[in-house]
């Protein structure tokens, strides 16, 4: 049954036991399950997802969105029909870091197909793809709200902004000497605006 | 140059921190509200002022409130839309980045005119950073008393929260923010009821976009008259313009509506003009779903009068010769520009953003799509030109939300003004795109 209900991935009973968050991230979800009216914890359940993703591997396996229905006392479906609807989340793994390069007029005005062909040259992969370490996956994204500093990327927290093949070289290298998962919710950030 | 009342701080260094915020006049439209001012006294200035939703539908805001179902013993909400998606668009994100205090205070401010005890903040999930810096404001707020209970002293309390979306461009029209708020699929609602009677959990709601919230400060400070004497007719105040595209200068610009578009483009206050040294060729004035304009209709109406940046000005013409102000994301393009492919990057977008709940728009947008494609890829005919409008005119006017007519308008604008970009390249069976790769090697390789 619970492979059906969440598509692509199969459903293990035996991880499911061990999908738990820390400490520190179960107080943030307390602390944000708190903003809403009693009863209405489900309104949580976009923001929780979002540290569900940062604490797991950057994707949201059958498992952990398991889990998360079980922290806001929701139905799985409930949470399932959620993260396939918000193209945030991922529902299969990823790299450490995913490049998301916007390629909506401004940024295609500005040169955005030629970042990424130039990036995937690069790493050797295409739109889609992660590189073969596990570091990379590269992602189109549709309008990220940066039109006056295209071509732009985003990477976790951090828009980059302005875009240059150096700049470019200068990001992967950064990210790959750092080698961690970057998420949406990390705490350093980089951008230009 | 025209006055700034929303970003006229945005240069002071620390201005991001309660402390610098308040010793340039912060908060002062609380104090002045919660003191002196009933409820509906500042409900009443907000009207007098004539302000009207910057998130691009141009409603006029005090109208808006008024609609506010006030039953006893029901909690009313006001929610602020931070979810800022449309391309082109990225003025409130400056806002709130720059300057996030100034939505903090307009939230209190509105929320004692409506009278809601809880109100939050969605704001799209991709600009998570940004959200950081809100609930850092927020967490100062609360510190110094302007947020929390009995604000000033006073009977009023307020809780502010933020909340994150997930990647959905859907989301920005109100009644699918508030089933995103409520932890569901972004699926608009059928109206009505309008939030307004029934919106986030069932309560009355008023949904209002950043830069309008920010814009009730100036308006409790001067007063709604003053406010509405900035300005040209039924367009008042200042207004947010995020500038992008082909120019020497792209950002986001306070202008005082009125300002003529050919300066817009042109002066050294604004966009600088175009880069390269290049003519202008067209211009999607108010984000991606307005119609785009050619140079000749832009600069002047098809009276020959000269375009001024208001709302009643550029919708001079109706569709047919005129557009929007709508959110004021003012893309520029210079004569090297496929209007074609632009045309195709917007189909693309709303393709991927129809939340798939109405057939005309979940199907239109994809057909529409493949179609544009053909032309990229040299297998279009000058059937597909009518086919492509003939598509466009069955989504208009027969979805739910108005993302149909999002992703129609810039289909039927672009074969309206452009139609023999499109015939030329069924005709010769070959579109040639050169342009934007010799631009980004000048510009990055030395």
């Amino acid at each position: 049954m619970g492979a059906q209900v969440h598509g692509t991935q199969e459903f293990d009973a035996k991880k499911r036991a061990e999908v738990k968050f820390s400490d520190a991230a179960m107080e943030t979800v307390k602390t944000i399950i708190s903003r809403y009216p009693a009863g209405k914890q489900k309104s949580a359940l976009l923001p929780v997802l979002h540290v569900a993703q940062a604490e797991f591997g950057g994707w949201l396996s059958p498992e952990v969105m398991d889990y998360v229905a079980s922290v806001l006392n929701i139905k799985p479906i409930e949470v399932f029909e959620v993260a396939s609807f918000y193209t945030m989340y991922n529902l299969k793994p990823v790299g450490k870091c995913t490049l998301e390069i916007c390629q909506t007029s401004s940024c295609w005005l500005c040169g955005a197909e030629d970042i990424i062909k130039y990036i995937e040259k690069k790493l050797g992969i295409k739109v889609g793809e992660t590189t073969r370490d596990g570091m990379f996956t590269l992602k189109v994204a549709e309008c990220l709200g940066s039109c006056g500093t295209a071509p732009m990327m985003q990477c976790g927290a951090s828009f980059h902004e302005n875009l240059t093949y150096e700049k470019v070289d200068a990001i992967i290298e950064k990210y790959k000497s750092e080698g961690r998962l970057r998420s949406y919710t990390d705490l350093d950030y980089n951008n230009t605006l | 140059m025209g006055r700034k009342l929303l970003i006229h701080n945005d240069k002071v260094p620390g201005i991001h921190t309660l402390e610098v915020y308040r010793a340039h006049g912060g908060y002062a439209s609380v104090e002045k509200a919660l003191k002196t001012m009933t409820p509906d006294q500042v409900t009443d200035e907000v009207k007098k002022s004539g302000l009207r939703g910057r998130g691009g539908a141009g409603f006029p805001t005090g109208l808006k409130w008024s609609f506010l179902a006030k039953p006893e013993g029901v909690p009313r909400y006001l929610v602020c839309n931070a979810d800022e998606s449309e391309p082109g668009t990225f003025k409130d994100r400056y806002l709130m980045e720059k300057i996030p205090h100034a939505l903090i205070e307009g939230m209190i401010t509105s929320s004692y005119a409506l009278g809601a005890n809880t109100s939050y903040i969605y704001i799209r999930g991709e600009y998570f950073y940004v959200s950081r810096i809100l609930e850092q404001a927020i967490r100062e707020a609360y510190a110094a008393g302007w947020l929390g209970k009995n604000i000033l002293g006073t009977n009023y309390s307020l809780d502010l929260s933020v909340q994150v979306g997930g990647g959905a461009y859907i989301c920005g029209e109100e009644t699918a923010l508030l089933e995103s708020l409520e932890g569901k699929r972004g699926n608009p609602r059928i109206k009505p009821p309008f939030p307004a009677v029934a919106g986030l959990w069932g309560c009355p709601t008023v949904v209002n976009n950043v830069e309008t919230i920010a814009a009730v400060c100036p308006i409790v400070m001067m007063g709604g008259e003053e406010y509405a004497k900035i300005g040209i007719g039924k367009s008042t105040g200042t207004k947010l313009i995020s500038a992008s595209g082909h120019i020497n200068k792209p950002g986001v610009y306070e202008i005082e509506l009125g300002v003529p578009v050919e300066e817009f483009i042109y002066s050294e206050e604004y966009c600088g003009g175009i880069r390269n040294g290049k003519k202008l060729k067209a211009v999607v004035a108010g984000g991606s779903s307005v119609p785009i304009l050619p140079t000749e209709l832009i600069l002047k109406t098809a009276k020959g009068e000269p375009r001024l940046m208001t709302y009643e000005s550029l919708a001079d013409g109706g569709f047919q010769t005129g557009t929007m102000l709508g959110s004021g994301g003012f893309i520029v393009m210079d004569e090297d520009t496929s209007i074609v492919k632009n045309l195709f990057t917007f189909s693309r977008f709303y393709h991927h953003e129809s939340c798939g709940q109405c057939s005309p728009c979940r199907e239109g947008t994809g057909w529409m799509e493949k179609i544009l494609k053909k032309f990229l890829n040299g297998t279009a005919t000058e059937a597909d030109v009518d086919l492509l409008w003939d598509i466009q005119s069955k989504i208009e006017g027969k979805t739910i939300c108005p993302l149909g007519e999002a992703a129609a308008w810039p289909v039927a604008a672009a074969i309206r003004h452009f139609k023999h970009e499109f015939l030329e390249i069924a005709r010769n069976k070959k579109f040639n795109d050169v342009s934007h790769y010799e631009r980004l090697k000048k510009k990055t390789v030395a």
